[in-house]
């Protein structure tokens, strides 16, 4: 468990670090955190030449708020964020998602855009991302894009991002008046990679549902104003839709009914707390 | 810490006598190993420091379950710079022969593959290099040419007439097939009022140390033959096998043990088997080799707890009475039968009967390889497999006799004045008191507490359960158990194997402190705490007065073959021997005291730190005054008083015979008990098993260190409850093993373990020095039965497997689930896709994927809509020039046959990415409407292969291509990502019909833009069904592109 030799650069501005991606092409890869990438690097599921550490970018490291997101820079780790004490206010959601993340010290190292990158299919951040229809700023050295959460997560593993492209940025909008928010998972034990989770938004417009863990990426429904029994069977209909798979942690009848379970349990939660 | 019913002990000699003082011995004293671990001090085995020009293996492990070996080809990795060395199995035979073996059958194992592989994560080669990642570099550029074999993966298959066959030679996969038959349990279930019966299955799973193997071999030559130090803990009996496996005599191979460990619930057994190969590697290297298991080796590779198909019945009479017990056991040991294997089934064999009076018993036991690893000891070791079948059955007694299971425990205990008790195959249980237990449980448990508890909960509609189990803990294994498996005229040949002889050595030095040395090899129970306590008692001195050394050397330590630490004896067996060679100590300490005292030896008390004679207690000597100076005048030592402040004693269970000629067999000194009682609920919609309470009743006879003993109780509950609902090593039906990392394989955190309520009674053993049994494999024994049958009472279910997961425990509740409504976008499967097509399909069965039995095998049926015609698209899959640019990542092709080739494959999903040397190939061909394409690759992170028809289906100016694919993915890749290995295959495929397409449109079609190709994202839900896009859903532009750019393919 020793990964391949490889070349290491610790660039000092988010400028030089896009440049250093587009030199090095499709064989580099970003290290923050580290907490996937040196797992896969000690299995020697990967190989990349360079590394690119943007952990101690001056400039990537920021969590703001500009009025309409929650801004995360490429360099913030989740702890960072998670400790902010006017997140449950700026966005409650997250709140209620951090401590289902692994384990404290794993978030303390752990960088949000990552997670966003890493797009694991069971991952809290990107789920709570497409919940809320947030956004991933991709930095490439010919200049910025925004892409939706919506559009960025494509498939296990698998995201809109460019060989060339740094998740420089992760904007998750702030809470509204009249949203409310509620987030629920199950896993195998405290800190595992979710079986189900979900994260439930109760809007004016109508009910948002986010699934993850149980599809090979976050995916999100809109339940409109229906409640009661047909709120049941849409709920239902989505968990089919799914395609939920066995695994050796859970059969797919299983999922789909973790999936009734925590979207009724989520939007009944958010449905009673009070509006802020 | 509760002290219930202490019973007296036989007194002799070298007791304890009841009512004399122990300052320190029973108390719960810290441990003084902490100090150092806790500062970072420790010295585990890879801390160790290693001598100037010591080399660093990597092993090369087998991706398949069941291969031949056609060759090997080290030239690339031998290359490598830094790579020193390359052992393989052709070396071995020069220096080496295979491990003995327990049963008489021509089974061969050697410490690497020679000419096949019997496990995935068997050592195939290792590759020494000055460090650790540079001979992984090495091992990945070793080319190894297998010859897939179809895997035994079950039990169930391996007894099939026609099941492939692991060890030709053997000739059967069941290696060893034994009846016993005890009283006469024919006539006692023809009489029965009732006979219950229950099948059961116990998992693979292992209770897995922090620290794993570390091995550091040196070659030394002829003269001096091997040097090495390993955190293999043990049976000593095994420094036997590694030195006859390596060809030398015992003195030509030192084996030396590390300070401090970092765990080894008898796991590290198994390191041995590595010791032996390291001393080869190092042989071969000519230079000391250190070898540090990782993980993923650790998980795969090292060892398990036998999986075992056991159907057990019982004669019952309609009070509860049990009159005879009849199992039938299948153990499933691995690929190979490893020493000391088949003792799961025989370290319990004595005592089947458990803590009942059951004087009938026939037993049927089979050991059978499969294609796993090999199986071996694991904290309860044998335990945990007898005891799900016989506590689960006493569940069944009291459900169909509907009596209350407190009630058949009851009538079925051995009686208290019974012991020493004989058991039906030979247990002598040397003390007890099983009926006090099941007071304790009411008196301090809380039975009857629990039972309102489970009342009002069910009153509400909850799921609540209570279950007990009843098991009795052997302790201090006898060496001639494991001889049980042969027949009495085998034994007879072989020579009588019997006892269990422990050593200790206690000396003082010249300025009275006391060194003690053992040859235990503990595992951070707290040896050294415990030693020092027993001594300091003897001598009247602080236990800090007192060394203990644990780095047991076989070159300079006093030890025997039962030597080490496994079946829980230090308690029992060491520490009361160190109490032996202390009072011989102290005895001559008193003969020399004796003239200077004016007294007899006999009268003289060592206490607070002084030497007296009660009598006059105004003469008294300093002990540390005292016991330095015989070194120095040794001149002034009492006639017959030898020179010399150093004694070793030896001891052995005088009740530990060999097997008698009727199978009967003593398999241990001693045998404590532990009555355990639960309270579950169960959430139903979740199916989550939550402990409301869990109360452990131990009787270890005399507690040494309450506080250990607790620790002890604690990680051991712990260990049981993982057994009961997380922890399960898992295979593929293909054999792979897929719980690599511990995010596969669950063990419970702090944050899932409950505080379980422990009561103690001690019945102290007449056949130990101390009075003291072994505790701490209990729980591991009791707790997986216990919450069971917790879960069972919850549920009114019978039949179930562990662990009890969450989704397994919500299938025993039963989803009540609607279908999708007709609004829903959700489409089942398509069926395969001859039913669908009908198209003609040629016969025959090319596909190199046979149909999974468990659905386990990854699988994906789906149909896209080509902008190209059949024939096209046809076309591109017979081109070699156009499948390059089709397969996914494809780097190179070339022809290898008519419609097969050669190709060198990078596969990506994320940032995960590995090349593959692969072999393609087309068959079935039916221009244009069907063929089957089938791939098999090998890389240095495991092998894939995979099979799939594919139908073509002219559909307007385009085609509907099925597909009907079923993929095996083995190695490392499925040990540590079985989670994503769908979703990567979905990907995989994706990129092939995606690619297939667009070079088909291009060619049928000059001039249409890649555009104009729609593949459905295949990982869309679970329809597989897509369709062109029509102009309003325009494909999202360049993504795939991108994808493949980043794959190396170039569009």
């Amino acid at each position: 468990m020793k990964p391949q030799a490889f070349d290491y650069a610790r660039p000092e501005s988010a400028e030089e670090a896009v440049s250093l991606l587009a030199e090095a092409g499709d064989d580099a890869r970003i290290l923050a955190g580290g907490q996937s990438l040196m797992a896969v690097l000690n299995l020697r599921l990967a190989q990349p030449s360079v590394l690119i550490d943007v952990s101690r970018v001056p400039d990537l490291n920021y969590v703001k708020n500009d009025g309409k997101h929650l801004a995360v820079g490429a360099a913030a780790t989740q702890g960072n964020v998670e400790w902010r004490p006017e997140l449950a206010r700026e966005v409650p959601l997250l709140a209620q998602a951090f401590p289902h993340i692994s384990h404290f010290q794993i978030r303390n190292r752990g960088t949000v855009c990552g997670s966003i990158a890493h797009a694991d299919p069971s991952a809290e951040l990107p789920l709570a991302l497409l919940a809320l229809g947030g956004q991933v700023v991709l930095r490439s050295r010919h200049g910025r894009r925004v892409v939706d959460a919506d559009d960025f997560f494509q498939g296990m593993l698998m995201t809109a991002r460019a060989g060339d492209e740094l998740v420089e940025e992760v904007r998750y909008p702030l809470a509204r008046s009249d949203e409310r928010y509620a987030f629920e998972e199950f896993s195998g034990r405290h800190g595992d990679f979710a079986v189900c989770a979900v994260a439930a938004v109760v809007a004016p417009d109508g009910i948002r549902l986010a699934v993850g863990g149980v599809s090979d990426r976050p995916r999100l429904q809109h339940f409109g104003q229906l409640a009661g029994a047909d709120l049941d069977g849409a709920i239902n209909d989505f968990a089919w839709e799914l395609g939920a798979k066995d695994d050796h942690h859970a059969s797919a009848k299983f999922r789909r009914q973790l999936v009734r379970h925590l979207g009724r349990t989520a939007i009944e939660r958010a449905r009673a707390q009070e509006s802020t | 810490m509760e002290m219930k019913h202490p019973q007296a002990a036989p007194s002799d000699s070298a007791r304890v006598e009841p009512g004399s003082e122990t300052p320190f011995l029973g108390r719960p004293m810290q441990r003084i190993e902490d100090v150092s671990l806790l500062t970072g001090r420790g010295q585990y085995g890879d801390d160790v420091g290693v001598k100037p020009g010591t080399l660093y293996a990597a092993i090369v492990r087998s991706p398949h379950a069941h291969a031949r070996i056609r060759s090997i080809d080290s030239a690339r990795a031998a290359s490598v710079a830094g790579v020193r060395a390359v052992l393989t199995g052709a070396d071995l035979a020069a220096w080496s022969k295979p491990f003995v073996v327990g049963v008489k059958a021509q089974m061969e194992m050697w410490a690497l593959a020679l000419d096949k592989v019997r496990y995935v994560g068997e050592p195939v080669a290792v590759v020494v290099a000055d460090n650790r990642y540079l001979a992984e570099d090495g091992a990945d550029l070793l080319v190894v040419d297998y010859e897939q074999l179809e895997p035994v993966a079950t039990i169930d298959d391996a007894i099939l007439d026609d099941a492939p066959v692991l060890h030709e030679a053997v000739g059967s996969n069941v290696v060893s097939d034994r009846t016993f038959r005890y009283g006469d349990p024919e006539t006692a279930f023809a009489q029965a009022d009732k006979t219950v019966e229950l099948t059961v299955r116990y998992p693979r799973n292992s209770c897995t140390p922090i620290e794993c193997a570390v091995v550091i071999a040196d070659w030394l030559g002829e003269e001096e033959g091997y040097d090495v130090a390993s955190n293999f803990m043990g049976p000593f009996s095994l420094h036997t096998v590694m030195a006859l496996a390596l060809r030398v005599p015992g003195h030509k191979l030192r084996h030396r043990y590390f300070r401090d460990s970092g765990g080894s619930f008898g796991v590290k057994h198994a390191v041995f088997q590595y010791a032996v190969l390291m001393c080869l590697a190092s042989r071969k290297a000519g230079a000391p080799v250190k070898w540090t298991e990782d993980r993923l080796e650790h998980l795969a590779g090292l060892t398990s707890a036998t999986n075992r198909l056991s159907t057990i019945r019982a004669a019952v009479q309609n009070d509860g009475r049990i009159t005879a017990l009849a199992y039938d056991q299948l153990d499933d040991c691995g690929g190979y039968l490893r020493a000391p294997e088949p003792a799961t089934f025989y370290r319990m064999h004595g005592v089947l009967t458990g803590a009942y009076a059951i004087p009938n018993l026939a037993v049927r036991n089979r050991v059978v390889l499969t294609n796993k690893t090999p199986a071996g000891l694991v904290r309860g070791f044998g335990g945990p497999q007898v005891y799900i079948a016989l506590e689960r059955l006493m569940q069944r007694i009291a459900v169909e006799l509907d009596l209350d299971p407190l009630e058949v425990y009851r009538r079925n205990f051995i009686s208290a004045d019974a012991f020493p008790y004989r058991a039906a195959a030979g247990a002598l249980i040397d003390s007890g008191n099983y009926q006090r237990a099941l007071e304790l449980l009411h008196e301090e448990g809380g039975a009857a507490e629990l039972y309102r508890r489970r009342a009002a909960a069910r009153a509400e509609g909850r799921l609540y359960g209570i279950g007990f189990a009843a098991i009795v803990e052997p302790s201090i294994s006898n060496m001639g158990y494991i001889t049980t498996v042969l027949p009495k005229e085998l034994r007879a040949k072989a020579g009588p194997k019997n006892g269990a002889i422990a050593s200790a050595t206690v000396g003082i030095d010249p300025l009275g402190g006391i060194n003690v040395v053992i040859a235990s090899a503990p595992a951070g129970q707290g040896h050294r705490t415990v030693c020092s306590q027993v001594v300091a008692d003897v001598f009247g001195v602080q236990p800090d007065q007192i060394a203990v050394n644990v780095e047991f050397d076989t070159q300079k330590d006093a030890w025997s073959v039962a030597a080490g630490n496994y079946s829980s004896r230090f308690a029992g067996a060491v520490a009361g021997t160190v109490h032996l060679a202390a009072v011989q100590l102290r005895d001559k300490l008193a003969r020399i005291a004796a003239p200077q005292l004016d007294c007899a030896a006999a009268d003289i008390v060592f206490k607070g730190g002084k030497v007296f004679a009660p009598a006059s207690p105004d003469k008294s000597l300093p002990f540390l005054r005292m016991a330095a100076s015989p070194h120095w005048a040794p001149a002034l030592l009492p006639d017959g008083v030898t020179p010399g402040l150093r004694e070793t004693a030896f001891w052995t269970a005088e009740s530990l015979g060999a097997p008698d000629e009727q199978d009967r067999v003593n398999t241990s000194a001693a045998y404590g008990f532990a009555f355990d009682m639960c309270g579950v609920e169960i959430d139903r919609n979740t199916g989550r098993v939550t402990i409301d309470k869990y109360v452990t009743t131990h009787d270890a006879g005399k507690i040494l260190n309450p506080a250990l003993a607790d620790g002890q109780i604690r990680g051991a509950f712990a260990q049981g409850l993982g057994a009961a609902l997380m922890e399960e090593f898992r295979y593929g039906d293909d054999g792979s093993f897929q719980s690599g990392t511990f995010a596969d394989y669950l063990v419970p955190t702090t944050c899932e373990v409950p505080e379980p309520h422990i009561i103690h009674l001690e019945t102290p053993s007449p056949f130990t020095p101390l009075g003291a049994k072994g505790l701490g494999e209990g729980n591991n024994m009791s707790t997986p039965p216990c919450i069971a049958n917790a879960v069972a009472d919850a549920l009114g279910v019978k039949d179930f497997t562990l662990p009890l997961t969450p989704s397994k425990v919500m299938d025993l509740i039963g989803i009540d689930e609607a279908p999708p409504s007709k609004a829903s976008t959700f489409k089942a499967e398509p069926a395969p896709v001859v039913a669908v097509a009908g198209a003609a399909v040629p016969g025959g069965a090319a596909a190199e994927v046979k149909p999974s039995k468990g659905g386990k095998a990854l699988a994906a049926r789906g149909e896209v809509v080509l902008d190209a015609p059949p024939q096209a698209v046809f076309d591109v899959l017979l081109d070699p020039s156009a499948l390059v640019q089709v397969i996914p990542g494809c780097n190179a092709l070339e022809p290898a046959g008519e419609n097969r080739y050669k190709a060198d494959v990078t596969v990506g999903v994320g940032l995960i990415k590995a090349r593959y040397q692969a072999e393609v190939a087309l068959s079935e061909l039916d221009p244009p409407r069907s063929l089957r394409l089938a791939g098999a690759g090998l890389s240095s992170v495991g092998s894939a292969r995979g099979s799939g028809l594919v139908t073509l289906e002219a559909q307007g100016g385009g085609t509907l291509l099925r597909y009907d694919y079923s993929a095996e993915v083995s190695g490392k890749v499925a040990a540590v990502g079985s989670r994503m290995l769908e979703g990567a295959a979905k990907i995989v495929l994706n990129q092939l019909f995606e690619q297939l397409g667009k070079t088909a449109a291009a060619r049928g079609k000059p001039g249409k833009t890649r555009d104009g190709v729609e593949i459905g994202n295949l990982a869309d839900g679970a329809t597989g069904t897509h369709h062109a896009a029509s102009a309003s859903e325009a494909p999202k532009p360049g993504l795939w592109r991108r994808l493949l750019a980043l794959m190396g393919v170039k569009s």
